[in-house]
């Protein structure tokens, strides 16, 4: 499997957190849709929606199951991906572009320490 | 006879059990034989094939020795050999005539009505159309499909919501679905539900049920008083209400919606031709029940209840939804759309732990419209509210206490003047007929669409009036245009398909022509694992149609439902005695819904003793979907325990969490033989630690098909366990239902099994049953009594020794399938002695990675060789189960057998490089006859290989009628309804 983009932290449950100084964008890997295979539905909780690091904020579905996705940080969501609630299958052809899922301003750093680099994700993943 | 030959299709030939003594004088028309797939010889020749001496070798091989029993059913009144197809039928048929079949005016949701005679013979009575399974493989669905998307945009035209699913069991389910959606909705939490007390009985105490379980509270009420508060999530109307006025509902709606709750309402197909449709004065959602569109009233089902909702709403909407799709050359073709939804997906997250629909009755009352039409039904409306204002003037002319002003469509409740209410009910039956009594003295009357002149007469003349009323003329005096506000504005039912198909040719030719695109038992095995596709004997459809079993309302008097508590009475207990269990309830509509009943119950018990913290329900990970659904259900938590490899419960695991929940277990469930298909040794030390941690036992019956006659579920030690008779006891599929879930229990939790409010179900109390009775499950008091006559049928006609057989046969046809496959699939699982249950697992995986074939792949391209393909990728991932029941000759088990090791050839050209990953006949799978035909064919094998892959097809060739069907553009792109007539030029 190619090498994810080395820019951002990956979590067990496979989603990427990009940071950018108290925001972070936040979307699932290319595992993640592999396993899913065809996504068919994505439903994120609103902007304005606050959690706790581990908590869920949103769902995608595809064919064969639905998952929850997890944000590891403490926030709140101040964009959802309007494009990928269109046309999910975004997720599938880019899942680390355009296919993001929600960005969050964030409030504390929570779990982030439970999340590995790209090159560690990669062998766990390979 | 010599006692070293057998009789052709005698059950001791090769089991050795005692010899009855047969004369030539005896009946020739024996069942056991007629089911059982095998003769004697093959059954000889198959086992030396598995490595067996005798049918009892195979069972010691098979069954664990703690857990045999050696005893023989007793089947209190049937033959141990079984009594032949017509003496059971003569049988039977004593018994409907105790049956007194009145003419119904009881209403309350069930109706009479005329089943058009080309849908009764060609859909109803045909195994064509009710000897299909669900409609997963949608290449070899497409008509009912087709029929089912008929149901949806039927439902949906005349509720006047966007969208509808494929039925729910009865409306009182569907009632207690729609409260669980409408708490859903509100994230769980508005933990409050109201129900208008003018709602009908069953319904509300269904309703209560559910409520019990998932701890909403339920405010009942007059609708006048309704003052919802933030807490609620919904409301629950009748429309029209069970006394039959129909009432505006419009400000209702504003203060629901005003305070943020939904609403919902109960409603009747046939008044929305001519009423103002829920959906278009604020009904959230519809639920209501499709039975009057041509469905007998069968003593309380089966029949399709509906549910129709907002398009938004489509994630918490429970059960089946077809959608539209397109195939792989851009067709349209339908399937099962968003089936993310489901129980085995979601488990404990699932929006309902429902499986099933009514498929079959649903496509019943989806062709009731194709052929009446939108006129037709609006004549049929029209016809009964004439009826019913016929009526009401009559009794005002009599000076009955009935109200002049309020708007009915149907029902007219009167209170006697005069006369008594016993007065009136007497002289009503003295003419046979029934009439709805109701504790305050009033009495309803319920017409439809059976009713004539003469029927009003004779109900005037129970109120005093005289036989020869001029109904035409009172028919006249009473006419009156609807009122604005409750008059239907809108169109319904305006596609082709509802306006194609009066003429019964035009109707019978469509009928066969989504008939040949299905394929069903009538064409090859269906062998899906953990489903039991059985054969469905033509002597036990017989009596389902039978006026004396179809033409009963759930709640006629008992005195004129004899027949059927004979019936009943001899099904419990011989389910009780297959099962080892001391009480059964027949109640339960569907195998999901016995697990819902069972946990209730268990529930029941616990609180009863004060233990009201018995909560957590064990559930091994191997277990099926609805397992953790039903939990949910029923209020329990869940709490998983591990599986080893092989598929059986870690038994270390289950030790360690029974003890940590030790003060708040109230269940364990556990499918046996194992959901992968072996008999675990382990099971009864299973039942000992969760018993020595205080919790019972929930056996899921769904295998019961491997046990019947050899061991049972009370004797390993469960404590309740329901059983699929749509699988283990003949009642067909009918393309995704009806089926039926009763539950047997010991006798510690016999005084809670599910009782009724209207019509307490007589038989519970003869078996020490229902003293402290959960409320009912299901809107009738025994579910769906009508098709319990199939169950009786066959084990009547089989007998204890014919049951065993079947189950030996059934594990003997499974073990030489597997054994035909060796050397080309691995079989998975196996129990101590090599040997599997009645299924097995086949490993379909390396080929993902030796030839890029999945088991997708080889589903569909089975579907080329003329078969439905088995139960993929459950229990385990990328697998295929297999299950062929005992019902499948061996010729039939080679041919199948002959297929697959012929797709096995073709996946090793594959990865031998003969033949392209990307393009072969399984990727390209199935093959149509217009693929097979076109001018333009690339593919680098020939269209013989495509279409004719072995030499039996060419003599029975079943022709998928589409091409594969792309799942995720149809969840991408939702359509529920009938798509113009434009998309399929």
């Amino acid at each position: 499997m190619a090498t994810p983009p080395a820019d951002r932290v990956y979590s067990q449950s496979h989603e990427w957190h990009k940071i950018e100084d108290d925001m972070v964008t936040l979307g699932l890997t290319q595992f993640a849709v592999d396993q899913l295979t065809d996504v068919t539905y994505a439903e994120m909780k609103k902007p304005g929606f606050a959690f706790k690091a581990g908590d869920i904020v949103g769902e995608v579905e595809s064919v064969k199951t639905t998952s929850d996705i997890y944000c590891f940080v403490d926030g709140a969501i101040v964009e959802t991906n309007k494009a990928v609630a269109d046309d999910p299958s975004l997720l599938n052809s880019d899942p680390y572009g355009k296919g993001w899922l929600i960005k969050v301003k964030m409030s504390g750093k929570g779990k982030l320490g439970e999340c590995v680099d790209a090159a560690t994700y990669a062998k766990q993943h390979g | 006879m010599s006692t070293t030959t057998s009789r052709p299709g005698s059950l001791d030939a090769v089991n050795g059990s005692t010899r009855t003594h047969t004369s030539v004088l005896d009946a020739s028309d024996t069942f056991h034989h007629r089911h059982l797939g095998p003769s004697e010889a093959e059954v000889a020749e198959m086992l030396e094939f598995v490595g067996c001496s005798s049918l009892e070798d195979l069972t010691a091989k098979t069954v664990p020795a703690n857990i045999r029993n050696h005893r023989t059913l007793k089947l209190e009144g049937v033959p141990e050999q079984g009594l032949g197809e017509s003496a059971t039928l003569a049988k039977l048929a004593g018994y409907a005539a105790q049956n007194k079949v009145f003419k119904s005016y009881i209403g309350c949701g069930y109706y009479d009505t005329i089943t058009p005679p080309v849908i009764l013979r060609n859909i109803m009575e045909n195994p064509g159309w009710y000897t299909q399974y669900t409609p997963y493989q949608a290449e070899i669905a497409q008509g009912r499909l087709e029929a089912l998307l008929n149901f949806q945009t039927m439902v949906s035209d005349l509720v006047g919501l966007p969208l509808a699913g494929a039925s729910l069991l009865d409306e009182g389910t569907a009632a207690a679905e729609a409260m669980s959606m409408c708490y859903a909705l509100s994230d769980h939490a508005r933990p409050e539900f109201f129900i208008a007390n003018d709602c009908h009985p069953q319904t509300i105490a269904v309703v209560k049920t559910r409520a019990d379980g998932l701890s909403i509270k339920l405010i009942i009420d007059d609708p006048a008083k309704f003052a919802p508060t933030d807490r609620m999530c919904g409301a629950l109307v009748q429309y029209p209400t069970t006394d039959g006025r129909v009432e505006c509902y419009e400000a209702f709606a504003a203060k629901a919606h005003a305070a943020g709750a939904l609403v919902v309402a109960a409603t009747d197909l046939l008044a929305m031709t001519l009423l103002k449709p829920p959906g278009e004065w604020g009904a959230d959602v519809a639920v209501g029940c499709a039975q009057r569109f041509g469905v007998p009233m069968g003593f309380g089902g089966p029949h399709a209840a509906f549910i129709a909702t907002k398009a938004e709403f489509v994630r918490k909407m429970p059960g089946r939804i077809i959608g539209v799709s397109r195939d792989m050359q851009g067709n349209p073709a339908l399937r099962m759309a968003i089936q993310t939804r489901e129980q085995h997906i979601r488990r404990d997250k699932a929006t309902s732990n429902i499986c099933t629909a009514q498929a079959l009755l649903a496509i019943m009352a989806g062709m009731y419209a194709c052929y009446h039409g939108p006129e037709g039904l609006r004549r049929i409306a029209l016809r009964v509210h004439t009826y019913a204002q016929s009526l009401r003037a009559g009794l005002l002319k009599l000076t009955q206490g009935v109200s002049d002003s309020d708007f009915v469509f149907d029902t007219i409740t009167v209170t006697p003047k005069g006369k008594t209410q016993a007065q009136v009910l007497d002289a009503s039956r003295a003419k046979s007929m029934n009439l709805r009594a109701h504790a305050d003295g009033k009495i309803s009357i319920s017409v439809d669409e059976t009713t004539t002149r003469e029927d009003i007469q004779h109900i005037l003349a129970c109120f005093g009036g005289t036989a020869n009323e001029d109904i035409d003329g009172l028919a006249k005096a009473s006419q009156r245009d609807l009122p604005a506000k409750f008059a239907r504005q809108s169109g319904y039912l305006t596609h082709p398909v509802f306006n194609s198909y009066h003429s019964e040719h035009e109707m019978l030719r469509y009928i066969f022509k989504l008939m040949g695109r299905d394929l069903s038992l009538a064409h090859s095995m269906i062998p899906l694992g953990s489903c039991t596709m059985k054969l469905n004997a033509t002597s036990e459809m017989i009596p389902v149609t039978w006026k004396s079993f179809g033409g009963l309302h759930p709640f006629a008097p008992r005195e004129q439902t004899k027949g059927y508590e004979l019936m009943f009475r001899d099904l419990e207990k011989w389910l009780c005695d297959v099962t080892g269990f001391a009480a059964m309830s027949l109640q339960p509509n569907a195998g999901a819904q016995g697990e819902y009943t069972g946990l209730m119950v268990i529930r029941a018990y616990h609180h009863a003793r004060g233990d009201t913290k018995r909560t957590v329900c064990l559930i091994p990970e191997s277990a099926h979907g609805t397992n953790p659904a039903s939990a949910v259900v029923a209020g329990m938590e869940v709490v998983p325990v591990n599986n080893t490899p092989t598929g059986d419960v870690d038994i270390a695991d289950l030790a360690a969490k029974a003890e940590q929940y030790k003060d708040t277990l109230a269940a364990c469930m556990v499918t046996y033989p194992s959901t992968y298909g072996v008999f675990e040794e382990g099971v009864k030390q299973i039942c000992e630690i969760i018993h020595a941690n205080g919790g019972l036992v929930y056996m899921d019956g769904a295998n019961m098909n491997a046990q019947v006659g050899l061991c049972s579920p009370g004797e390993i030690g469960a404590d309740v366990c329901h059983l699929n008779l749509h699988k283990t006891f003949c009642i067909p599929h009918g393309g995704g239902g009806p089926g039926m879930g009763p539950i047997g229990v010991t006798k510690a939790l016999a005084p809670f099994l599910p009782g009724h409010p209207v019509s307490f179900p007589e038989t519970l109390k003869a078996q020490g049953a229902g003293e402290h009775a959960i409320g009912p499950v299901s809107a009738a008091p025994y579910g769906s009594p009508s098709i319990l006559v199939i169950s009786w049928m066959y084990i009547h006609m089989m007998g204890a020794a014919g049951l065993k057989k079947a189950t030996q046969v059934a594990i003997l046809n499974a073990n030489y399938m597997a054994a035909r496959m060796k050397g080309h699939y691995e079989v998975l699982f196996k129990g101590k002695q090599g040997m599997c249950a009645h299924e097995y697992i086949i490993d379909v995986r390396p080929f993902d990675k030796s030839a890029g074939i999945k088991t997708d792949d080889i589903a569909k391209r089975l579907m080329d060789y003329g078969y439905h393909a088995p139960t993929m990728s459950w229990p385990v991932p990328g697998t295929l189960m297999i299950e062929p029941t005992e019902s499948e000759s061996k010729a039939e088990l080679d041919r199948f057998s002959d297929a697959m090791i012929a797709i096995r050839e073709e996946i090793r050209a594959i990865e031998t490089g003969t033949i392209s990953k990307t393009d072969n006949p399984l990727k390209n799978a199935p093959h149509t006859v217009h693929v097979v035909t076109s001018n333009d064919w690339k593919h680098p094998y020939t269209r013989e290989q495509a279409a004719f892959p072995l030499a039996y097809t060419k003599g029975h060739k079943f022709w998928p009628s589409v091409g594969r069907v792309d799942n995720p553009f149809g969840d991408r792109n939702l359509v529920c309804t009938c798509p113009p007539m434009s998309a399929y030029a």
